[in-house]
């Protein structure tokens, strides 16, 4: 089957129903486009006010967009959903093949309802929607053995998306995530714990549908000019070589690394985990998404002995990336490469949000050295700075969850603390825990506004980096993030990765969506983007987000930055030019 | 006489690029009607194969089971489709050794590489290139 440039058929998939039904919202993708636009209007749609995040009636939503199958590097995944972990607006994009899988089978949209009383994956092979009893799924802890199982029972190598849950997700931890394609995350917010919560194990995506453009050879055109933008230029070699992790020692440098709990912006040990030294010693191969290439996933390849037999060996395959770096390095003291990995390698089957679960023990170790919680409290594990050991039970422990201080370690760094005490140095902002910057005021700012409450929302740490030694106002703050947050949100919607950004600029943006039909102008979709960023907001609102009442941990006031310390004051008084100038946004008529 | 050759599958990151340049050639998005496949061994980590037609000798095993000589010799290697003789059977996508010989749903027809090397151009990593035979 053929399909138009435009996406529109939604997929609804009732899980206590059992059955599925696929509408035409022509209408929807044509006022907003696709991805996170989309999402958040479906959003509003199916979930309503002080919906039970871990309830049969919080949807799941997954959209792509109008370049997704058509132009390189339009294969992101939008996913959407009230989050479990922050109690608001649930946001998580990731790559693989899902996007593509998705618009081959034919959809814009997939609309997850209900809650099943059993067991489940849901297979959707094209037109064919399969309800598979997931019984003896249940209990794998590990998403890669989920994947290396389901793989042998579906159709559609190579053109289809395998998106699963480990045990976390299971036990509903509230910041599990989703992997698709091994090494590709829904991350964020607690996607995999809204998964669980439905007893939806997998979501198995494939499809062969060819997609048509109305304009055939300004489509060529067009794919010929971003194609050489992308290979030819130096936009993404960053990405492309070394990889996300080449930030490990740029921030050390610039003493903007989060280190053991945020007590200090520097890292001794970081040469160990830098992005150099693992792919100088352990990478072993790169891998791509469906249509980009880039290939900025860099997977370490460990090589291990058994212990029980000589000349027996396991290589294990280690996604790594900056974040995770981070999370699972210098914020809990780990030199030691090879322990690292293997922290890695334990995060990643059990489907946990890495930064997540890396705040959350580096909050417990530094609780434990205060004596806010005892070594029974912990089950018997005493965790010290760099004991990766340690950090790999106490991991085990998050997921199997023993005893009320893993309930609430479980629950995030910000219920852990409320209960336990040490909430001046929980890293979370909004309720998410902090990404791995500690570059300035910006970057704060960014997590506290952004509607995702991560780095990704307006980059801050950018704006940070580009202006040490000339602080921004708070105004300047509010105003450089909003306009970049804005824009996010076409891309977004768009679903081109972030890191085509400066392929996908306004202009080629503009062009693209031409060529499949789509005529926007920039001004037009930088006011869609405001329109999108505000709806989100509203969403964000209605569910208890209040921007006057963030909480500011002592702890990143207390370290200098490379913008030196910074004060609450600040960060508070940018917060507030920035949910003024949403609320305008809201209020002014969009001129589209 | 060209076809595309799979140089080194190691170097493989499996972004698909070329399968979406063979879609491509008719300005459509997707890989519909690609004749080039890219899947995992099992799992990306284990690394990727690369389909494509080998352009075997005459006679190709495609073109024996052919019921109503739709595959013809494209001179003594590789096949080439003629389209208005094609009924859709599928046979000669059971006949090919490699599965190779790929299915257009949409035309209810195989797809059947014609080794023009577009694919080739979109390799970023010297997988795949056009060569002689």
């Amino acid at each position: 089957m053929s399909s138009s440039a435009l996406p529109s058929r939604v997929l609804y998939i009732d899980l206590t129903k059992k059955r599925f039904w696929i509408e035409d919202r022509k209408e929807l993708f044509e006022e907003y486009i696709g991805g996170s636009g989309v999402a958040i209007q479906l959003l509003k749609e199916e979930c309503s006010k002080g919906t039970d995040p871990l309830g049969p009636d919080n949807p799941i939503i997954f959209t792509v967009g109008p370049l997704t199958c058509l132009f390189p590097m339009a294969s992101k995944t939008v996913a959407m959903f009230k989050s479990p972990l922050t109690g608001e607006l649930g946001e998580s994009h990731a790559g693989g093949r899902s996007a593509v899988a998705i618009r081959s089978a034919g959809y814009g949209a997939i609309v997850i309802k209900g809650a099943s009383d059993m067991p489940l994956y849901i297979a959707v092979h094209g037109n064919r929607v399969y309800f598979k009893d997931a019984a003896a799924y249940w209990g794998m802890e590990s998403t890669l053995t989920v994947g290396r199982v389901i793989r042998e029972n579906e159709p559609g190598s190579g053109v289809r998306s395998i998106m699963r849950i480990g045990g976390a997700g299971e036990r509903l931890v509230r910041y599990a995530m989703v992997t698709t394609e091994t090494f590709r995350h829904f991350g964020r917010l607690g996607l995999g714990a809204v998964f669980g919560s439905k007893k939806l194990k997998a979501l198995v995506v494939s499809g062969k549908n060819t997609i048509e453009v109305p304009n055939k050879k300004l489509y060529r055109d067009v794919y010929e000019e971003l194609f050489k933008l992308m290979v030819e230029s130096d936009l993404l070699k960053k990405y492309h070589e070394i990889g996300t992790p080449i930030n490990v020692l740029t921030l050390n440098a610039l003493k903007g690394l989060p280190t053991r709990n945020l007590k200090s912006g520097e890292f001794e040990g970081a040469e160990a985990i830098s992005g150099e030294r693992l792919a100088k010693n352990f990478l072993g191969r790169r891998a791509a998404c469906s249509h980009c290439p880039v290939a900025c996933i860099h997977l370490a390849a460990l090589r291990e002995p058994y212990e029980d037999e000589p000349y027996f060996y396991k290589t294990t395959w280690i996604s790594y990336d900056y974040e995770l770096t981070y999370a699972l390095g210098s914020m809990l003291g780990i030199s030691d490469t090879v322990g690292f990995l293997k922290l890695v390698d334990s995060i990643e089957k059990y489907g946990l949000d890495a930064m997540s679960a890396g705040v959350c023990l580096a909050w417990a170790t530094e609780a434990y050295e205060k004596g806010l919680v005892s070594k029974e409290e912990l089950a018997g594990v005493e965790p010290k700075w760099g004991d990766y050991e340690a950090y790999i039970k106490m991991a085990r422990m998050i997921v199997a969850q023993p005893n009320e201080f893993y309930k609430h370690l479980a629950m995030g760094v910000e219920a852990a603390a409320t209960k336990y005490g040490g909430l001046e140095f929980a890293l979370a902002f909004g309720g998410n825990e902090m990404p791995g910057y500690h570059t300035g005021p910006a970057a704060y700012v960014g997590y506290l506004t952004g509607a995702r409450h991560s780095h990704l929302d307006s980059a801050g740490y950018s704006l940070d980096e580009k202006t040490i030694g000339a602080t921004p106002s708070p105004e300047k703050i509010a105003e450089e993030l909003f306009k970049e947050e804005v824009w996010r949100q076409v891309l977004s919607s768009l679903v081109v990765c972030f890191f085509a950004r400066r392929v996908y600029s306004p202009e080629k943006t503009a062009k693209a969506l031409s060529a499949v039909g789509v005529e926007r102008s920039e001004k037009e979709l930088a006011s869609l983007g405001e329109k999108i960023l505000a709806e989100k907001y509203d969403f964000k609102l209605r569910e208890g987000f209040n921007p006057e009442n963030l909480r500011v941990p002592r702890r990143i006031t207390e370290t200098p930055t490379p913008h030196g310390k910074i004060s609450e004051e600040t960060i508070k008084r940018a917060v507030s030019f920035y949910v003024e100038k949403v609320k305008s946004a809201k209020k002014q008529p969009l001129n589209l | 006489m060209k076809r595309i050759s799979v140089v080194d599958p190691e170097r493989c990151v499996g972004c698909q690029m070329c399968m979406f340049a063979c879609t491509r050639r008719f300005s459509l998005g997707g890989f519909g009607r690609s004749t080039i496949h890219v899947k995992s061994v099992g799992g990306i980590e284990r690394g990727f194969v690369v389909v494509v037609c080998r352009a075997c000798d005459k006679p190709a095993p495609c073109a024996r089971v052919c019921p109503t000589g739709a595959l013809a010799s494209r001179d003594g290697k590789g096949v080439k489709l003629i389209r208005d003789k094609c009924i859709g059977c599928g046979k000669c996508v059971e006949a090919c050794p490699i599965g190779a010989v790929f299915w257009d749903e949409e035309a209810g027809k195989p797809a059947i590489c014609v080794y023009c090397g577009y694919c080739a151009d979109y390799c970023e990593y010297g997988v795949i290139k056009l060569e002689e035979v």
